[in-house]
């Protein structure tokens, strides 16, 4: 069986430290996370264009503390009647602190009832997670939420 | 009774009971847990005609739902003189019974066999006990257990009988216990094995790993699931 | 060459007319974000589903699109309002030609 290597920072943790009983996740190159952030920032600003954003309407659920970043619960609802005049056209969700910061987009319509959307994600560390929604008439409105991502103990040797 | 425990009756629990509400859910939900898909293979698996004599599993065990009822809560087990896992016994089935090859640990098709006859048992308590035939195997098993292992020289009992429920970092220790196997874990992002997850612990301490299909793997899986005895199968479980 | 693997549709098979129902689904998928090296330090490359839509009576009422921050196995929980008893269809598209498509039936009253 193929070994893989998860992830550098993780492979440089496991060097430092000594141990594969790992479990708290640690922001250790601070350059590196705050290019993330940039490229976070950067992808909404490809979303929005020059447009304004406010805060409001959207609510992102995400566990406060997470046993594995690897697969986390991830809810967006929008608060929004749904209506033909007045709904949620699209939602994307962006990560500050992941390799590539777009996670998702989903397209709604009148048809969809809610703008509740669930799924399971990738948080490669602690981080801020947002969600970018447009409404039916273009404005935009965003939401987010922070979690501690810690690491699985006894990983397989790397 | 030969070798009487040296542990400490503490109230057995499973690793269940520690995780988050969203991975109870994603367990506990066929909607949501993906080991279904494995469970979905083995089916077709458990029908598929293999070998000279074009034979499959329900050649001879007919309708899994009945057969194979209870089976996984016994295992390992000694058959004919040698301790077998479950993943022995289906390697066994397809060599003897079957006259094909064995399928390799962790591939695809081993563990969506494994899950698939183990999900049969799902709710059943594990029902090893002690007996003439497996209590040198026991004792082995009991021993390395207990034996300090690695370059951090640790043993199993150091972490997961003496400081089982406290706190590793950010995460609780467990109690150990293998009831949920072939377990969705998220670490993998795949089904696993028992074994492949006893490495990954033998690893966490620098240790020399087992190899799979190994007799020090089945003796220590046989004490295990003996320390489990009574606890619920949650096969296919998910697990950090 | 396409390739294909196990989804998984959870939903109501009634509805009342009108009412929103919710609908899970599921493909067996690893998702290789892209972002892994072997132990080499060889680029695992990204091999992931791209886009997911939901077709009611062959109108698109969902659609998402996934990156390869979408965990494994991909799971998306969406509603919709049951308008008309029929089919509704599911198809998974990604990388490499991967294809999957799924469908269920809807009595709405």
């Amino acid at each position: 069986m193929k070994k893989i290597v998860h992830h550098r920072r993780r492979r440089w943790l496991k060097q430092v430290q000594g141990l594969g009983l790992l479990a708290i996740a640690t922001c250790l190159t601070p350059l590196k996370a705050f290019a993330k952030k940039e490229d976070a920032d950067e992808a909404i600003k490809k979303i929005i264009g020059g447009a304004p954003i406010k805060d409001g309407k959207v609510t992102l659920t995400i566990p406060p503390l997470v046993e594995n970043g690897n697969l986390v619960v991830l809810k967006v609802s929008v608060d929004s009647p749904m209506t033909a005049n007045d709904y949620v056209k699209t939602i994307h969700v962006i990560a500050e602190a992941n390799p590539s910061p777009n996670i998702f987009t989903v397209y709604l319509t009148p048809r969809s009832g809610t703008a509740n959307v669930t799924t399971r994600v990738r948080l490669a560390d602690s981080q801020r997670v947002w969600a970018i929604a447009q409404m039916s008439n273009g404005s935009f409105w965003r939401g987010s939420a922070e979690t501690l991502v810690t690491l699985s103990a006894c990983t397989e040797m790397v | 009774m030969q070798g009487a425990p040296k542990e400490v009756t503490v109230k057995q629990q499973s690793s269940y009971e520690l995780m988050s509400a969203e991975n109870k859910a994603m367990q506990d939900d066929p909607s949501l847990n993906p080991a279904m898909f494995w469970l979905g293979d083995g089916e077709t698996l458990w029908q598929q005609k293999i070998g000279p004599q074009n034979k499959s599993c329900s050649s001879c065990h007919g309708d899994a739902k009945k057969s194979m009822r209870g089976v996984a809560t016994q295992f390992p087990k000694v058959i004919k003189g040698k301790l077998q896992t479950l993943e022995g016994q289906i390697n066994q089935c397809r060599v003897g019974a079957q006259g094909a090859s064995p399928l390799t640990y962790e591939s695809k098709d081993l563990l969506a066999l494994t899950a698939f006859v183990a999900f049969q048992s799902k709710g059943m308590p594990i029902s090893i006990s002690e007996t003439s035939a497996n209590a040198p195997f026991l004792k082995k098993g009991r021993q390395t257990f207990n034996e300090r292992m690695g370059q951090l020289n640790l043993s199993c009992a150091q972490c997961h009988e003496d400081r089982a429920g406290l706190k590793l970092g950010g995460s609780l220790i467990p109690q150990g216990h293998p009831n949920a196997y072939p377990i969705y874990r998220l670490e993998w992002q795949t089904l696993g094995s028992v074994q492949r997850r006893l490495r990954n612990c033998m690893s966490g301490v620098r240790a020399q790993q087992f190899e799979y299909g190994s007799p020090e793997m089945a003796q220590l899986e046989l004490f295990l699931m003996w320390r489990a005895r009574g606890l619920p199968l949650e096969s296919p479980g998910v697990r950090p | 060459m396409s390739k294909t693997s196990r989804t998984s549709i959870t939903m109501p098979s009634t509805a009342k007319k009108g009412s929103i129902i919710e609908i899970r689904a599921i493909a067996q998928h690893d998702m290789e974000s892209g972002f892994r090296y072997t132990e080499g330090g060889k680029q695992i490359p990204r091999d992931i589903i791209r886009t997911f839509t939901c077709t009611y009576n062959n109108v698109e009422v969902f659609k998402a699109e996934f990156y390869s921050g979408i965990g494994a196995n991909p799971l998306i929980i969406f509603t919709t309002v049951a308008v008309e008893s029929g089919t509704l269809e599911f198809k998974w598209a990604g990388d490499g030609g991967y294809e999957a498509v799924n469908q269920a039936s809807i009595t709405v009253s």
